[in-house]
């Protein structure tokens, strides 16, 4: 466990010593900010729905930028070697950068908390749905930096992992949306596979057992898949 | 201390590491030498767990490399070929890191790192970017970061590449001092450092150990040398008729020389025959200036072994 927070704690040191935090961070709040409000004074409601409607969107891109340099990197630069090479094993690593991934896009999440703030000044705003929004967020980036982990362990090019983690969340995203195409029979299946879908239960304030047990299950299966691919390197 | 049985290593078809056997005793420094690719690098991961061998057995003391290999990392220090270290952190901060994964107790932490800055000269640049270090003083940090937590077994991958002269010699001197109380094995292609640090040698070429022993064993046991003897009072011929029939003795040559006879006789070795030359000179009237044993250079040897056939 002690390895883990080193791991943990040395990951998450890394993204504020370079400047690609602050850009990474500046860049979501940006383009989050600007798409919420240029409709909210339309649309006269005083809600969240439009600002965690487009985050699948949103950190589809964002979170695979946070986390190509997490394996990618290691095994560019060779650092990987040292790393395992001390008393660690590699689900410790694994689970460290796991962590500190999703502990940043908390951290980036923080400031848009000034949203409902604000929001709740010039009218009545529900808490409810926006604590469930932000619950749903939080686990939708777990599952998300799992799947971007899994995309930086296969490669040693960032850009190359950064393109794979965000295809693989745009397609788990989108995955609902294109079900018109296709026939009835596996439309539930489909459906249940949608990150987006999920997201949206949560988002509207329904805390059900089974979104929470799909976001866990993806991170699960994302990160075993890391887990196989970094055994087999060796 | 370290028990290496039939260790072998594919890569693909490619066989990197064949059949290897070889045990390391407490305290020894061993010198793994070779040409590029012939297996040194593969070997050491082996040892340190990184990567699995095809086949074969590793012994630690008496834990299994495939069972245990958690518990060979604790007492085992490793550091890679080039020193591949996390380029933006400091270099204060990277000992801490790595203390704490070595399970060194908090308050100890400070003390220890000081301590190994000490040893490896790296206190002045504590507080830089491992990123912006030049060469000599990155493989300094990642011999400290090797040595941490005391290790008994050190192992080194080419831990002078790159290095300026003087930088070898305190790099050497800085093994040398580690090498009284702990177990190193370090791998490398240059001759003269394995024989200025290293107390045995094992040579390898195309994943095969072709000589293993201590340098000056080493440097016996191969075929050939020569001995020089300078005579006064003597000529070539009857020389040629007194010392030929010696057994052992292969040839005699005249080297340059005025006023006296320099002589080069080439001789088989072993046996010794230096005692059986020396008695057939005291039995005649010549005047014996020089007698010199000439060894063959461990540089000849490792050529010799490893050149392709």
């Amino acid at each position: 466990m002690s390895r883990i927070k080193y791991i943990f704690k040395k990951e998450f040191g890394l993204y504020f010593i370079s400047p690609i935090a602050y850009i990474v961070i500046s860049i979501f709040l940006l383009v989050t900010g600007w798409l919420f409000f240029s409709t909210f004074f339309l649309y006269n409601q005083a809600n969240l729905r439009n600002f965690f409607n487009l985050l699948p969107i949103t950190f589809s891109f964002v979170v695979p930028a946070i986390t190509m340099r997490l394996f990618s990197e290691e095994l560019n630069v060779g650092s990987y070697e040292i790393l395992l090479t001390m008393p660690v094993t590699s689900l410790d690593v694994i689970l460290g950068k796991f962590l500190a991934a999703t502990a940043f896009i908390v951290v980036m999440l923080i400031p848009t908390i000034s949203y409902p703030v604000m929001i709740s000044f010039i009218g009545q705003l529900d808490w409810g749905p926006v604590i469930g929004g932000y619950l749903g967020a939080i686990l939708l980036g777990a599952a998300f930096t799992a799947i971007g982990l899994f995309a930086s362990s296969l490669t040693r090019n960032q850009i190359t992992a950064f393109i794979i983690g965000m295809a693989i969340c745009l397609g788990l995203t989108l995955i609902d949306k294109m079900l018109i195409l296709l026939p009835k029979g596996i439309l539930g299946l489909l459906q249940y596979m949608g990150a987006d879908f999920h997201f949206q239960n949560i988002a509207k304030g329904v805390i059900d057992s089974r979104d929470i047990l799909y976001s866990l299950s993806i991170s699960f299966v994302a990160l075993y898949g890391t887990h196989i691919v970094m055994q087999e390197r060796n | 201390m370290i028990h290496v049985e039939d260790l072998t290593k594919y890569y693909g078809d490619f066989c990197a590491v064949n059949q290897i056997n070889f045990d390391i005793e407490k305290g020894e420094i061993l010198g793994l030498l070779g040409p590029n690719g012939a297996g040194k690098t593969t070997t050491l991961r082996m040892l340190t767990g990184f990567i699995q061998p095809t086949s074969g057995t590793i012994r630690v003391k008496d834990l299994n490399i495939y069972r245990d290999t958690f518990e060979i990392k604790k007492i085992l220090g490793y550091l890679p070929e080039s020193a591949p270290l996390y380029h933006d952190m400091l270099v204060y901060d990277y000992l801490i890191f790595v203390s704490g994964i070595r399970g060194i107790e908090k308050e100890k932490r400070p003390s220890h790192i000081h301590h190994l800055a000490d040893l490896c000269g790296i206190n002045e640049i504590m507080h830089k970017p491992i990123g912006e270090l030049s060469k000599g003083y990155r493989q300094r940090v990642g011999l400290a970061h090797a040595m941490m937590g005391d290790p008994e077994i050190l192992i080194l991958d080419e831990p002078t590449s790159g290095l300026d002269p003087n930088q070898i010699v305190e790099i050497r001197e800085i093994i040398r001092q580690i090498g009284r109380e702990k177990t190193v094995v370090l791998s490398t292609h240059i001759l003269s450092e394995a024989e200025a640090t290293c107390n045995r040698i094992i040579i390898v070429n195309h994943g095969k150990i072709v000589a293993d022993g201590s340098t000056d064993t080493l440097k016996q046991s191969a075929s050939g040398g020569h001995l020089e003897i300078s005579l006064q009072n003597a000529d070539l011929k009857s020389v040629r008729e007194k010392l030929m029939p010696i057994d052992g003795v292969e040839g005699i040559t005249q080297l340059d020389g005025e006023g006296y006879l320099h002589l080069r006789i080439n001789c088989k070795s072993p046996p010794d025959i230096r005692a059986d030359i020396y008695r057939e000179i005291k039995k005649t009237d010549w005047v014996l200036l020089e007698f010199h044993h000439e060894t063959k250079t461990l540089e000849n040897i490792f050529r010799e072994l490893t050149k392709e056939i």
